[in-house]
């Protein structure tokens, strides 16, 4: 680094007044602001900043994360009303997407670019740049060696630069002293720019890849039923998106779940998912052709821009409600597997009446029937209490409340789709009528006559889409990165000098080597002997 | 590569070897540890020094050949050590060898058999970096963690030998698992390294420090030998694991629909490959070279611990499939 300070602005031309202060002020700043890039681009910055993002991303191990699992971070903030908050002010749930965690990355960026930029340029100056000239004394150098050889300077000089193979040498004679300087090793310096320049390209790609990409989750129950098409956010139960994505280009991708079949131990240990789906996507969607693909974890369906994961399972029971007048309705709805081991299950369905059972629509308002409850697909009794057995269907049952009155669902409110909304309950516009067990086939009779039957179940499946533009500029950056790691991790520079002079007795030469490790010392012991065995052609 | 036959015989053979090797390693430490209470400061070799009169059986001139010298005690008993140090990590090898036999799929499938994957990758190396006899002493220093780790994996973490669930069911369990293994264990090795050097370089090393601590730290290999092993392994351990993790990444892009995602794992991950790089950048940095270096190292070294364990056992994210609890 150099140490010479430029002159003073105003030295060389005095002014006057407002005029000298200003420029005066100029140059204080100018200094200033070369000292921080100087302080920000130095080594040492960047070692710490890289101690603070390991530390930054600390509490994103620890604390639950709201990008990962919001309803943990609210469990958090229930069970730690005074830290809790504080937590959430200093953005401790959002940690990679944090103010701080932010900072110390861009930081980060800034200090690796202005360090990488001057680095490539003496590293292409370097390139040009022929072997320094031999240091006076070779003795000094950590490495030496020295011997008597018979034979003319030059030609010596010649014939052990010409050994000297894969190394970046010159020759230089002055008075019958020959010097050969040798450095190899110039490859490390272009792995570790590599490395740190796809460093910074995976950091572009993983940004674009955020901006332009989104995720959307839907629960396709699996009977061969309409499925989905991924044409608009509307489609999906959830959605995540970046911030260009406005949700209108979304890549059309539409899917049908034929079926569902889960293979499990008899410990309830899974083995295998897999799901019958048909799809269209493309000139398909035109031509209303559906082709046949088989989901299954780790094998994603990738077509048309987009990828479709099979994320999740559960059940979707299905009920049906027969009204006093004998017009019946069914319907099957998803419900959340709240044990992930034994799939025991938890929802809710909303049934609205048939036209013409009740005699006006605020009446008929008043006996839409809600089911609450649980549901496992393999019936395990506790006294009364439904747990489940087993995650497959073997003998699904479930333990229900059953609500009379307004569910809610034509008030524009929105609503979980797995509970009721506990409002209209305790306000008593939605009352408990009736509380069972069901197995399949069984039904219960309420006190108004309406009977309500638990059919059975289906298998639902929860399918990601994702679309990421970027992704295979991650991988491929990713990999340069390593490639540029290995080269500068595994290369050595090394540099080594010759000299040759003339001995007393006629016909014969000295000749000094010495060496220096400027990287990596270790090994550098074995291979100077080495190299000088070689080049003296006897050990010395 | 799924199946859900299990052959219980082979399941056995590779519960005793696990038992063996505790056995054999345990053994090998005691005896490892005698030699080093044992051994007195470093003298020229005996069997250098030739008597007057005599000569060495392979000589070309006659002459008294003394009768050879016998090593001494501690030295044999080291070397006893040493011996049953190969015949424990081979029992290793066949525990996991067998597992794999036995569920007909890559035996690193849950938290027990990741951790002797691990302490079989960090033996291994071990038994590279210290090939020299000079560097026997610091075995110890390897088999005390290793031993812990097998410990508490047998203990706390045996699972029955059984197949994988679906997420596993994937080529690329072989590959991620055992490399982020090889690297995690090549770490152990380096961060114990580290350890030692900076317990070499404090006042404990003084050669007229008192008291048995400080003796025995006299017996260790010198502060640069010690560095230098926890440098040559951390630059292979780093791309390893930076291998590890992108195969990681690779198989999330397939498996849970991103490449990235922050979970506790990949967090943990990304801390402790930030850890060692900054290692490798202390090391180019005056001021930093030597003592905060092996700090960093250190660091690193807890970082890996932590998410061998902790993030596995304690938290709940993707990575979560200990088989346990």
């Amino acid at each position: 680094m150099t140490t010479t300070s430029e002159p003073r602005a105003d030295a060389k031309t005095p002014k006057k007044g407002r005029f000298r202060a200003l420029s005066r002020l100029l140059a204080t700043l100018m200094a200033r602001g070369r000292n921080t890039w100087r302080a920000l681009t130095s080594m040492g910055t960047a070692l710490v900043l890289l101690v603070l993002l390991a530390l930054a991303a600390i509490p994103g191990a620890l604390l639950p994360q709201r990008s990962l699992n919001a309803a943990k971070v609210d469990e958090y903030l229930a069970l730690h009303p005074v830290l809790g908050p504080l937590l959430e002010r200093m953005q401790a749930f959002e940690v990679f997407s944090s103010f701080w965690f932010t900072a110390i990355y861009v930081l980060l960026c800034v200090s690796l670019i202005g360090c990488l930029t001057p680095r490539t340029f003496e590293h292409l100056r370097n390139l040009r740049a022929t072997p320094v000239a031999a240091p006076r004394n070779l003795s000094r150098l950590p490495k030496h060696a020295q011997t008597q050889l018979a034979g003319d300077a030059e030609e010596l000089g010649a014939q052990m630069a010409a050994e000297l193979r894969g190394w970046r040498r010159i020759t230089r004679s002055a008075d019958s002293v020959v010097e050969v300087s040798a450095e190899k090793g110039y490859l490390r310096e272009f792995g570790n720019l590599i490395f740190h320049f796809a460093l910074l390209g995976l950091l572009a790609a993983v940004a674009l890849g955020r901006m332009f990409g989104y995720e959307g989750n839907v629960m396709v129950i699996a009977d061969g039923g309409p499925g989905f098409c991924s044409a608009s956010p509307a489609a999906f139960d959830s959605f995540r998106a970046g911030a260009t994505v406005d949700g209108t280009k979304l890549h059309p991708l539409c899917v049908r779940v034929n079926d569902f079949t889960a293979d499990y131990l008899v410990s309830g240990l899974a083995t295998s998912f897999t799901a019958h789906i048909d799809y269209q996507a493309g000139e398909d969607l035109r031509t209303n052709q559906w082709r046949p693909y088989l989901l299954e974890v780790n094998h994603p369906l990738r077509v048309g821009g987009v990828r479709a994961y099979l994320q999740g399972h559960g059940y979707a029971p299905t009920f049906t409600v027969t009204f006093p007048d004998g017009q019946t309705r069914t319907q099957t709805v998803q419900f959340r597997p709240d044990n992930p081991l034994t799939l025991l299950s938890s929802g809710a369905i909303r049934i609205d009446p048939p036209a013409g059972v009740y005699p006006d629509a605020s009446e008929r308002r008043k006996h839409q029937i809600g089911i609450q409850g649980l549901f496992a697909p393999t019936e395990q009794l506790d006294d009364r209490l439904l747990s489940s057995a087993f995650p497959a269907m073997n003998d699904p049952a479930v333990a229900i409340d059953v609500y009379r009155g307004d569910t809610g669902l034509d008030t524009g409110r929105p609503q979980s789709l797995f509970t009721l909304d506990s409002r209209l309950i305790d306000q008593g516009r939605l009352t408990k009528v009736a509380r069972s067990n069901l197995k399949a086939g069984e039904q219960i009779r309420l006190d108004d006559g309406t009977k309500v039957r638990f059919d059975g179940a289906v298998p639902f499946v929860n399918i990601q889409v994702s679309h990421d533009p970027a992704e295979i500029w991650v991988l491929v950056f990713a990999m340069t990165m390593m490639a540029g790691l290995v080269v500068s991790l595994v290369v050595r520079r090394r540099r080594i000098w010759i000299r040759i002079t003339r001995a007393e007795q006629a016909g014969t030469v000295n000749v000094e080597l010495g060496g220096l490790a400027r990287t990596d010392n270790s090994g550098w012991g074995d291979e100077f002997e080495r190299l000088s065995t070689k080049l003296f052609g006897k050990e010395t | 590569m799924n199946t859900s036959h299990i052959d219980i015989g082979l399941a056995r053979y590779s519960d005793w070897a696990f038992t063996s090797a505790m056995i054999v390693l345990v053994i090998a430490l005691l005896l490892l540890a005698v030699e080093l209470a044992s051994s007195r400061a470093r003298t020229p070799a005996e069997s250098e020094l030739v008597s007057a009169g005599g000569v060495r059986s392979d000589s070309a001139t006659p002459g008294v050949v003394a009768p050879a010298q016998r090593r001494p005690l501690g030295e044999r008993v080291g070397r006893a050590g040493l011996a049953l140090v190969y015949l424990g990590i081979a029992l290793l090898l066949a525990c996991i060898v067998f597992r794999g036999a036995a569920t007909l799929r890559p035996p690193w499938g849950n938290m027990y058999e990741f951790i002797n994957l691990t302490c079989f990758s960090g033996l291994v190396a071990s038994a590279v970096a210290l090939r020299r006899p000079q560097h026997r002493s610091l075995w110890v220093f390897v088999l005390l963690p290793v031993l812990i780790l097998l410990t508490v994996s047998g203990r706390w973490l045996y699972a029955t030998a059984a197949p994988v669930m679906p997420a596993l069911q994937s080529y690329w369990l072989p590959i991620h698992v055992s490399v982020v293994s090889i690297g995690s264990g090549v770490f152990l090795v380096a961060g114990m390294a580290s350890i030692l050097f900076l317990i070499r370089s404090s006042r404990l090393s003084d050669p007229d420090a008192p008291g048995a601590l400080a003796r025995l730290v006299r017996r260790l290999p010198d502060a640069q030998t010690l560095d230098r092993i926890a440098y040559r392994t951390t630059i292979f351990a780093f791309p390893v694991f930076g291998f590890g993790v992108i195969f990681g990444a690779i198989w999330a892009e397939g498996a849970w629909g991103r490449y990235w995602g922050w979970d506790p794992k990949e967090t943990v991950s990304f801390i402790a490959w930030v850890v060692y790089a900054a290692y490798l950048h202390a090391r180019s940095t005056a001021g930093w070279r030597d003592y905060k270096a092996a700090w960093i190292n250190v660091v690193g070294f807890a970082a890996m611990i932590f998410n061998l364990f902790f993030v596995n056992l304690v938290t709940v994210g993707l990575h979560s499939y200990a088989g346990v609890g």
